[in-house]
């Protein structure tokens, strides 16, 4: 199910403004991807684009190529709406929808776009378990989502992603807004998913990313105002051991940022 | 004054510097005084129009008056009713909703969903100035074009339209409002799962918008339903019962509180009273009515 994403060249552009510039990674399937770097410095928009979110700003586009299992996901053929049934993504606040009790929730992905011929109860139900939830909830889900603790409310985001059972799963800074507990229960998940899914995180918290990646992308920009760049993509190990480049090296050890 | 007692509490280690005093504390108080005041300020006319509504109206409120119209009752007579007035209002507001609540509401979708920056500033624009119209000039608009040029005559329907001209504006700027508080949060979070732009509004975020929406909509009901220059020049008023608001002058409420307000006869009067009281009974109702429903849909859902 879990698809590679291969980008070529992308850049991103909020009007004329250059946020990211020339990106080329491979993201390998069944494995957790780590992008992390200084705020402001294009991660967060670089994963928007990947799911194609990035294009819902006004203004907002992109150049180069992203390849989804050799598919061009900007190509002119390509259904944005379609692609992110296949691209899901958790963001840095859980942010469940206030009208909707815990079931709703979780089933909104498959009910709001007309997905016939599954039970929702079951699918429910199994991504409420794959997401840890389950055993919390499984008495209320009939109440208000609002209702949930913080780390709660992640987890059922991250339920309602996987719900609707896309090959790739982003994840915008998860555990930011959470406490520890709530961030081990996370990742913990994480190492289950990735099973089943590529997944791509963005996190600005360098323990979390060895902890939890096999791969790391290491981006930077030059100064303010100038468009963020992947500095550096290896495996984990290799990135906060024997990084190759200086500023790598500075990010992680702290002497910047 | 708790950061009085406060600042003495911390004073025991013989340090007085953040005691309240002096000049500051003077504007304090005085600033304090000022807002008390200008509460007590607003609140009193709202009270004695209450009051003396309610007080003037309750005495002549009945039963009666609710069920029976005005047909051959003279200014003398002191039995006669609102319940043709009652209708007319019910027909002409409901009417007027129907055609710019939706109206208002796909306005308001557009300006804050879809509007590029340009169309969209110009189509508040044109909302602004459509919020300034006067209510006499709206009730003339329909008098002229529906009633005498297209030879309508007068019916509760040319009451409703002229009415939906003036309810129109609110409800857009009111509803754009309360879908500006939604957050894009839950937008991006619905585009995320693949859920279609059109879906998103209608099953997201209308429903997160739905309790401020339905406050704006009923301020813009109860700012019409009290409506009665345009309805002079369009509805006209009758004494009879016409159920049927697209044939005929109908009444309204205004227009039975103006005819019976402006006799001289003090039966009229107290009538005018009555009807004045049934007015606001009503908008309070419809007001109370649209918060329980959206109240208990936006938190138990279902």
């Amino acid at each position: 199910m879990s698809k590679r994403i291969e980008v070529i060249g992308l850049s991103c552009y909020y009007g004329q403004y250059r946020a990211v510039a020339d990106v080329t990674m491979t993201i390998e399937p069944k494995a957790v991807t780590a992008l992390i770097g200084p705020s402001g410095c294009g991660k967060s928009t670089f994963l928007r684009s990947l799911n194609r979110l990035h294009e819902v700003v006004p203004g907002a586009r992109i150049e180069g190529q992203v390849l989804l299992d050799d598919y061009d996901i900007y190509g002119s053929d390509v259904d944005a709406v379609m692609l992110r049934r296949s691209v899901g993504m958790v963001f840095q606040r859980p942010n469940p929808f206030p009208t909707m009790s815990i079931f709703d929730n979780v089933a909104a992905g498959l009910k709001l776009t007309r997905q016939k011929g599954k039970d929702l109860s079951d699918v429910v139900e199994q991504a409420l378990v794959g997401a840890h939830l389950w055993d919390e909830v499984k008495d209320r889900l009939k109440k208000p989502a609002v209702a949930l603790s913080g780390g709660q409310q992640q987890r059922l985001c991250i339920a309602r992603a996987i719900a609707v059972e896309p090959e790739v799963l982003l994840m915008d800074e998860p555990c930011s807004a959470l406490d520890p507990i709530s961030t081990l229960a996370i990742e913990d998940l994480m190492a289950e998913l990735k099973d089943r899914y590529t997944i791509v995180i963005v996190t600005h918290n360098m323990q979390q990313a060895s902890r939890v990646s096999e791969m790391t992308g290491f981006f930077s920009l030059a100064a303010a105002g100038e468009p963020g760049k992947l500095v550096e993509f290896d495996a984990t190990s290799k990135v906060f051991s024997t990084p190759t480049h200086k500023r790598t090296e500075d990010y992680i050890t702290g002497r910047v940022g | 004054m708790t950061a009085t007692t406060h600042s003495a509490h911390l004073a025991t280690d013989g340090v007085h510097v953040w005691k309240i005093r002096g000049r500051r504390a003077v504007v304090n108080r005085l600033a304090a005084f000022a807002m008390y005041l200008a509460m007590g300020v607003a609140l009193v006319p709202l009270i004695a129009v209450l009051w003396y509504t309610v007080g003037r109206g309750l005495s002549r409120f009945s039963l009666n008056f609710l069920t029976h119209s005005m047909a051959g009752v003279g200014p003398l007579d002191r039995n006669g009713g609102a319940y043709h007035a009652i209708l007319g209002t019910v027909e002409q507001v409901l009417l007027a909703s129907l055609m710019a609540v939706p109206l208002g509401l796909l306005v308001a979708i557009y300006l804050n969903e879809y509007g590029s920056r340009t169309m969209a500033a110009i189509v508040r624009l044109l909302v602004d100035v459509m919020t300034g119209i006067p209510s006499i000039v709206a009730g003339l608009f329909v008098f002229a074009f529906w009633v005498l040029a297209l030879h309508k005559g007068f019916s509760g329907f040319a009451g409703s339209m002229a009415l939906a001209v003036l309810m129109l504006p609110v409800v857009v700027r009111s509803a754009e409002e309360m879908l500006r508080l939604v957050p894009s949060a839950f937008r991006e979070a619905a585009y995320a799962l693949g859920i279609a732009k059109w879906r998103t509004i209608l099953s997201i975020v209308l429903p997160t918008a739905s309790t401020g929406i339905t406050t704006g909509v009923m301020l813009a009901v109860a700012r019409v339903t009290g409506e009665t220059a345009p309805l002079l020049l369009t509805v006209f008023g009758n004494q009879y019962i016409n159920g049927n608001p697209f044939h005929g002058a109908q009444s309204g409420l205004p227009l039975l509180i103006f005819q019976q307000a402006s006799s001289a006869y003090p039966a009229s009067v107290d009538r005018a009273w009555a009807a004045a009281f049934t007015l606001i009974l009503i908008v309070v109702v419809l007001y109370v009515g649209a918060r329980l429903l959206t109240r208990r849909d936006a938190l138990n859902q279902r």
